[in-house]
Parts: structure tokens; sequence; C-alpha cells
């Protein structure tokens, strides 16, 4: 014996949108024509006044020539090279640095320094290739002598020309607040060779 | 017979002149009103070097237009292969040549007196005598009409570039274009067709002048007063006769990249944006002349300014001369202007929306308009 057939509701399909619902005025097309007109028209006469009475009347800005004054704080957009107390770099050019690199735009070339017996090595160059930088901060993570650090400010890097992407050594120690340098500098204990060990 | 053709070719100096300047000015006032309109700056990096110096002329990104002009001439000009190339040569002139056509019925000043003008020259002023010019380059009675012979024409050019460019969206673009010019067309005939029955003249000149008069006594006879219904539909007709947003859809370009002139390059696709821009112009013009008093200010004609209250005021001939093609050129441009603010304002419609809006919701109301003004006229010429 067959089972008889529950009758069901022929289908519907559900509708997931939201039917129009307008007034008579909006419905009416001009008025809101009008409102819009108006709207877009108020902005236009706000910032051409502005533009007429010698402000600025736009939120974007005239990159390169002006940059804007709201980066974040915790933006980080350029690498700097911390400095010992004389200007020299802290850095022992130990290629951690470039090591952990993922996008590999950090080189160095070492070079020994035998007038500082505590950090016989030191970078002859150290440059960075901001056109492949994707400025990770692993590089700041890695380094053991906390000489490489990155600060809020943009390098100025709009250029035609892709080799004037790379910040060199020079550009890179331009960063030298002296009390915020972490070691003392010579370090207590270290380095001091004793007398008549030569 | 000499001084007709030497006034004939200074007018139509000065209107080829002034559509080609509109036609540039109008693409950079575009792109900075556009800026402006949504908090940004808008172009302005191209430059004009001056020769062996460092001195760079920005002027608020105007050489723009000359970048885009020198960059149209110097691209490739890709011809696709097609079934008929002269079509395809001749497409762009068709649309471009009936835009500047237009002009020539446009007055754009009154009547001038070109001896009285040049008396400082006597040998210039005797030559020219009493002679007196409509400043117009064709003086037609059938003004209007030749309008909206020459607005057809350019219906026939977009069909052409679509049908020749051997391209599906081409085809799709000139089939839009056509149907949508041509019912557009038939609400800016209606339209207008109330304005004819008021002033009784399709010549645009007689319109103008009829223009200098008072309504109730105090306000200008201006056509945007005594039709203002006619002045608003004729306005969205003539925008949606220039393909322009909100009534682009022939060359939509998220759905036919660029319609009807998807096949065109270099200057050959110049001459379409250029004939669009020049059209901005030429409707500013119309509204002008039909409804907005043309050259005149109100209260002012050829003599002067007639204040309510029969005050007179007698300008002389020279300052009229010069304040009527002012006016006419600060009426043009406001008007533009406002037309660029509508294309960036509203959004596009769809395709079914935009043929039932004119012939369901447009063409009824340019009927009811004319029915209206046609019982009003003969109630109150009886």
């Amino acid at each position: 014996m067959a089972t008889p057939r529950t009758p069901t509701k022929p289908y519907v399909r559900k509708q997931y949108w939201n039917k129009p619902c307008m007034s008579w005025w909006e419905r009416a097309y001009l008025p809101e024509i009008l409102r819009g007109l108006f709207i877009t028209g108020g902005v236009f006469m706000r910032n051409m006044g502005r533009w007429l009475t010698f402000r600025k009347g736009a939120l974007t800005t005239y990159y390169p020539e002006e940059t804007r004054a709201d980066y974040a704080a915790g933006n980080r957009g350029k690498h700097v090279l911390t400095q010992r107390p004389d200007g020299r770099p802290q850095c022992i050019a130990c290629n951690l640095c470039a090591t952990v690199c993922p996008a590999k735009v950090i080189e160095i070339e070492a070079g020994f320094d035998p007038d500082d017996p505590a950090h016989p090595k030191y970078p002859v160059r150290f440059e960075i290739d901001y056109s492949r930088c994707v400025f990770c901060g692993l590089c700041v993570e890695a380094c053991p002598e906390d000489a490489i650090r990155m600060v809020k400010e943009i390098p100025n890097l709009p250029t035609f020309d892709r080799g004037s992407l790379w910040l060199a050594r020079e550009e890179l120690l331009t960063w030298s607040p002296q009390s915020d340098v972490a070691k003392p500098y010579p370090p207590k204990g270290v380095g001091q060779l004793p007398e008549g060990s030569k | 017979m000499m001084q007709d053709l030497v006034v004939s070719a200074v007018f139509i100096g000065y209107a080829v002149a002034v559509l080609l300047t509109f036609g540039t000015v109008l693409t950079w006032v575009e792109r900075k009103q556009a800026a402006i309109m949504s908090d940004r700056i808008g172009a302005n990096r191209a430059y004009v070097r001056i020769p062996f110096t460092q001195l760079k002329l920005i002027w608020l990104g105007l050489f723009h237009g000359l970048a885009d002009g020198i960059k149209m001439m110097l691209k490739e000009d890709f011809r696709p292969i097609s079934y008929d190339r002269f079509a395809y040569a001749l497409a762009p002139w068709v649309v471009f040549t009936p835009v500047l056509l237009v002009f020539a019925v446009i007055p754009f000043g009154g009547m001038i007196v070109p001896g009285e003008l040049l008396r400082i020259l006597p040998s210039v002023s005797e030559w020219f005598g009493e002679r007196s010019y409509p400043m117009q380059i064709a003086r037609v009675d059938a003004g209007l009409l030749v309008v909206f012979a020459f607005g057809g024409l350019s219906i026939i050019g977009a069909m052409l570039a679509g049908w020749s460019s051997a391209n599906k969206f081409s085809l799709l673009g000139a089939l839009r274009a056509g149907s949508q010019m041509i019912s557009y067309e038939l609400v800016m005939g209606l339209t207008v067709l109330g304005l004819i029955l008021i002033y009784g003249t399709v010549d645009l000149d007689a319109i103008v002048r009829q223009q200098s008069g008072l309504l109730l006594g105090f306000l200008p006879a201006w056509g945007v007063l005594m039709q203002p219904f006619a002045a608003i539909l004729f306005l969205v007709a003539a925008i949606a006769e220039n393909k322009r947003i909100p009534f682009d859809l022939p060359e939509a370009e998220s759905e036919l990249i660029a319609g009807y002139f998807t096949e065109y390059s270099a200057m050959k696709m110049g001459l379409f944006m250029f004939a669009e821009f020049i059209e901005i112009a030429i409707i500013g013009a119309l509204f002008t002349t039909l409804f907005l008093g043309g050259y005149n200010l109100p209260f002012m004609t050829d003599d002067g300014f007639v204040f309510p209250g029969n005050h007179v005021v007698t300008i002389p001939h020279a300052a009229i001369i010069v304040l009527q093609l002012v006016v006419f050129l600060a009426k043009v441009l406001i008007m533009s202007s406002f037309q660029i603010l509508i294309r960036w304002t509203l959004p596009r419609f769809r395709w079914d929306q935009l043929l039932s809006f004119a012939w369901k919701f447009m063409f009824p109301l340019a009927l009811a308009n004319l029915t209206v003004t046609a019982v009003v006229v003969w109630a109150l010429q009886s």
C-alpha cells in the first residue's frame, strides 16, 4: 500500500535580497537626482573655496613633493645603523641579517680593523636594495648587536633609475641619538687587552 | 559683397577657434572638476619647459590636453582587417563634422556694425559703410531644424563605426547608440516644439531677441522661465544624445570595452573623444540660446539695458559687442560645467531602464508639456 503523499506547497525560491522600498518622493526620481547634484556640487564648492583662499582642498597629497604627516606610530619604513659614540657603526659584519633576509636585499662586505680588538670586523660596505625590501623587520630581529633598526620615516625613494634604490652605509648611518646607543663603549671588562699582552 | 565675405570669414574663424578651444579646455575642466568634486588634486604633471632654461610651466595641469593630443597623433594608427575600410575611415569624420556644423546657426552675439566698430580706421569704416550683420555664421530661417538635421547625422557616424569595425563589441555599441539616439532625439524634438509654439519661429536669432522681453512685467522672458519643464527634458535628452554618463550605454566600458569605437586608435579615436567634448559645448550653446536668453544678460538688448519700468541704459556699440560675446561664452561654460557635474554624480542606467525611461517617462511628459503649451498659447491668442 502506497503511503499517501503529504501535499506540499509549491516550491518558492527564497529571495535573499531586499525589495527596493522607496517612498513616492524617491520614486519621483528628479528630487533625488537634484539632492545628489547638491551633494557633489556642495563638495565641489567647498573644495573650490578652499583652493581659491590658498588652502588645500584635497585629501590627497602631491607625492613625492609632499608626504603624509600621519604615518602610523608603528610604521617601520627605513633601516638605520646604530652608531658607537665615535660614529662608527655598531655592526660587526656578522652577516646574520643578510642571511635571514627573505628578499636577499642586504649586501655586506666585511673589513678588518686592527685598532679595535673588541670588534675587529666592521662593514666596509653595507647596502640595502629598497626595490626588493619587503620591510619584514627580520634583520632587526636577527641582529645580535642591536646594530640595525627600523624607524618610522621612509627614505626618499621615488626615482627614474633602479640603481639609485640602493641605500649605502653613509645614508644608513645618519641616525645617531647619542643617548639611545644600547651598549657603552668600550664594553666593561672586554676589549681592553691586558698591558703587555702583545 | 566683398564685405560680407570678410565678415563671414571672421565669424567662421571665431567659431572654429571657440569650438576647438572648448574641446581642449573641457578635457581639462572635466579632469579638474572631477578631482575637486572627489577631494583629489587632479592631473598636474604635464608641463612645457621653456627652451634652454629649467623653467617648467605647469599651469594647473592645463597642458595635459596638449599631451593627450600629441600622444594621439603619434600613436600607431591600428586598423582592423575589416570588410569596409572606407566606412571605417569615414566614420570618425561623420561623427565629428556635424558637431562643428551645428554651431553655424547658433547666434553668438547680436547685431554688429563693423563700420561703427572700426571708426578709428576711417578707410575700413568707410568700406563697410552702414552694413550690419547678426553675429551668426549662417542666418538661416530654419535654424532649429538645421540643428536637428545635423544632430541626426552623428547617429550615422556611430552606426558606421560600429558596423565597419568587424567587432561584436562595436556592433553592440552601435546598435545601442542607434536606438538610444533615435529615441532621445524624438524627445528632444518634442520639447523644443513647445518653444516653437511660444516664439512662433525656428530662427534662433529671433528666438534670442524675443527672450530680451519681459515676462509678467518684471521677469526676463527667458525660455527656462516660460518652459521650465521643457528645459529639464531638453537637457536630459541632450545629454543622452551626447552618450555621456548616465546615458553612456553605447560606450559602457565595463560591458563593451569602448562600444562602437573599440577598434579605433590614435587620432581617429581622438576624433570621437573630441567630438564628444565639443558636443558638450554645443549642447551648452543650444541650451543657452533656447532657454537662457542667448548672448544677452537679463533685460539686455542690442542697444543697452531696458529694466522693468522702462529704465533705459544705453551702452556704446563696442562695449555691447564685447559684453555679448563674453556673456555667451560664460553661459556656455557654466552649462558645460553643469553637464560635467551630472556626469560625475549619477550612476549609469541599465539598458532596459534607459529605453523605458525615454519612451515611458520622458516621451509622455514631453507630449503633456506640448499639449499644455498649445492650449495655453491658444487661450492667450483667442
